[in-house]
């Protein structure tokens, strides 16, 4: 599949027109997402065609940091509303993370596009986000779901952000391997992971991933969010390391305290493809291909 | 059953020697106290080693070792991959140890439901991750090209006391992430680089949850003081600096004279 062609079907892909139900258009974002990465495309192309050219390259060094870049607009632009919602009011510990996360998130976006810059590509742009989801989530208060309802959301979310960044850094390493970005990249995944751990905490859950995320909730009780929850902790329940099973295979010499299984699963956290991450953030970026081809 | 005999060799890089006497740093095991906010420690030894390669005629000792080791050759990390995965297995260890005896002492005994409830993740994780090491170096490199079990001196640690605990806590966990961060740009073996990143991803919310166990609020669990405020960077350290910051609580010795440098000078 050509570029072109595959760009031109993201932009009239029916995933990303406003009349079809969310829930259709996360299903439709896998399938999507497998054609995205196959081409090695970062999904961040979708809202600004012209720039396509001046990146893809074969390059998947330059694919992953695309794909980080994307990642941390969202997460960079989720936490600036949040701040500037009010939602947090009264949440002292919760105020102090969304702040020093903000920082951090800003931080990330700026020294993405700079190394970007520095190899010789051209960033991606940020797209437009919906952090209602089309209406699932109303994070910020904005549509009066009330002042509890959108913390308990706005938490969650953050969550879920936190712990797809982790995972989605996770699974780019391989192509940042022999780069000058592989160290940087992981010493912003583990930022990432601390952040996770502390946004997890504020919600009263444990700082890590059990199973496939069975100890946290997810942020609304919709089918939309149940679905897309599953795709954020899709896979953590693996318990294979190194090709050995590390609940059978393994005869532990200090005795494991309570579930051997949990135990396992949380130790390790698991990577996501940029196919599985994009599908994730897709959920939240608004298409501005409708009526309008332009330059962004 | 042979006592391995293992030397922290800090100085890796620095291969000058003096005339007569090739005088090392060496890290200088136990008796650490933990002061302030770090555990570094260098040691000096006058001790001969030579590390693979470098044959030279010892002098006579004056003062005979009262308790000879038949094999005196230290146990070397080794080099490549396999050099690296030791290097993680010897900090799993440690922090292995040193979970175990945190659920031993007065603070957890008498600690918050939900403060032992991290202290039991934790042990577990760790105890997880030494386990599964020792099991994949050695299906990987053999039994006598993996560290054997340590032993460490955590004397210097009041396990009945929180904050000793928890700074000590802070401080493994806050010198796994680095030590990870800086071991990506050494591993060759794309699997063992996700192996490794499955890893301090948990390391990084182990430090996380503590740094909030000792201040929850000012963004302490990512503070300014770990995470670079400027670029939003976490830490990165290389083996020499992590091993003579852990070497302290570890008695046995080992050297680390071939581990793999980075690829790409990062």
């Amino acid at each position: 599949m050509s570029i072109i062609k595959l760009l031109d079907e993201f932009t009239s892909e029916k995933l990303t027109t406003k009349s079809s139900s969310r829930r259709e258009m996360f299903s439709t974002l896998s399938s999507f997402g497998k054609k995205a990465a196959m081409a090695a495309v970062p999904f961040g192309l979708a809202t600004n065609k012209a720039s396509a050219a001046a990146f893809f390259q074969e390059n998947p060094a330059v694919d992953a940091l695309q794909l980080a870049l994307t990642l941390e607009y969202l997460e960079a632009e989720f936490y600036m509303k949040a701040l500037d919602s009010g939602v947090l009011n009264g949440n002292q510990r919760a105020m102090d993370a969304y702040m020093q996360i903000s920082k951090h998130e800003d931080a990330h976006v700026a020294f993405l596009k700079a190394g970007l810059e520095g190899a010789g590509a051209t960033p991606v742009e940020s797209p437009t986000f919906d952090f209602t989801a089309g209406g699932a989530f109303d994070p910020f208060n904005d549509n009066g779901i009330g002042q509890e309802t959108a913390y308990a959301q706005l938490l969650a979310l953050a969550q879920a952000f936190e712990d797809t960044g982790v995972r989605a850094y996770k699974g780019q390493a391989g192509n940042l391997m022999g780069t000058a970005f592989l160290e940087p990249a992981l010493q912003i995944h583990s930022v990432e992971a601390r952040h996770a751990s502390e946004i997890r905490q504020i919600r009263g859950v444990e700082g890590w991933i059990t199973g496939n995320g069975d100890n946290a909730a997810a942020p609304a009780n919709s089918e939309t969010a149940q679905n897309a929850y599953a795709a954020v902790y899709e896979g953590e329940g693996n318990t294979m390391q190194g090709g050995l099973d590390l609940t059978t295979d393994i005869t532990y010499a200090s005795e494991i305290v309570g579930d051997l299984n949990a135990a396992v699963t949380q130790a390790f956290d698991e990577p996501i493809t940029a196919e599985q991450a994009t599908a994730i953030a897709s959920l939240f970026i608004v298409s501005d291909s409708d009526g309008d081809d332009s330059d962004g | 059953m042979k006592k391995p005999l293992v030397k922290v060799d800090v100085v890796g890089t620095s291969s000058k020697k003096t005339k007569n006497n090739s005088r090392r740093k060496f890290i200088k095991m136990g008796g650490l106290g933990i002061a302030g906010s770090t555990f570094l420690l260098y040691g000096c030894s006058e001790e001969e080693f030579n590390p693979g390669g470098e044959v030279e005629t010892p002098e006579p000792d004056p003062t005979p070792d009262p308790d000879p080791d038949p094999d005196p050759v230290a146990f070397d990390l080794g080099s490549g991959d396999v050099g690296i995965l030791n290097y993680a297995y010897a900090l799993e260890q440690l922090e292995a140890a040193f979970y175990t005896q945190v659920r031993a002492g007065d603070y957890y005994d008498g600690a918050p439901q939900d403060e032992k409830d991290i202290f039991d993740a934790l042990y577990n994780h760790e105890v997880i991750h030494r386990d599964f090491f020792k099991a994949a170096i050695i299906a990987a490199a053999g039994e006598d090209n993996t560290l054997p079990d340590l032993e460490f001196d955590v004397s210097s640690i009041n396990f009945d006391d929180r904050t000793s605990v928890l700074e000590t806590a802070m401080l493994l966990e806050d010198t796994g992430v680095g030590a990870y961060n800086g071991a990506g740009d050494r591993i060759a073996d794309e699997t063992y680089l996700t192996l490794a990143g499955k890893i301090v991803s948990v390391e990084a919310r182990h430090a996380a949850a503590i740094r909030s166990l000792i201040d929850p609020t000012g963004g302490y669990f990512a503070g300014d003081d770990i995470v670079d405020p400027s670029n939003g960077l976490d830490v990165a350290r290389d083996p020499a600096d992590v091993l003579a910051a852990a070497g302290g609580f570890i008695t046995t010795e080992f050297t680390a004279n071939n581990l793999p440098e980075p690829m790409t000078g990062s």
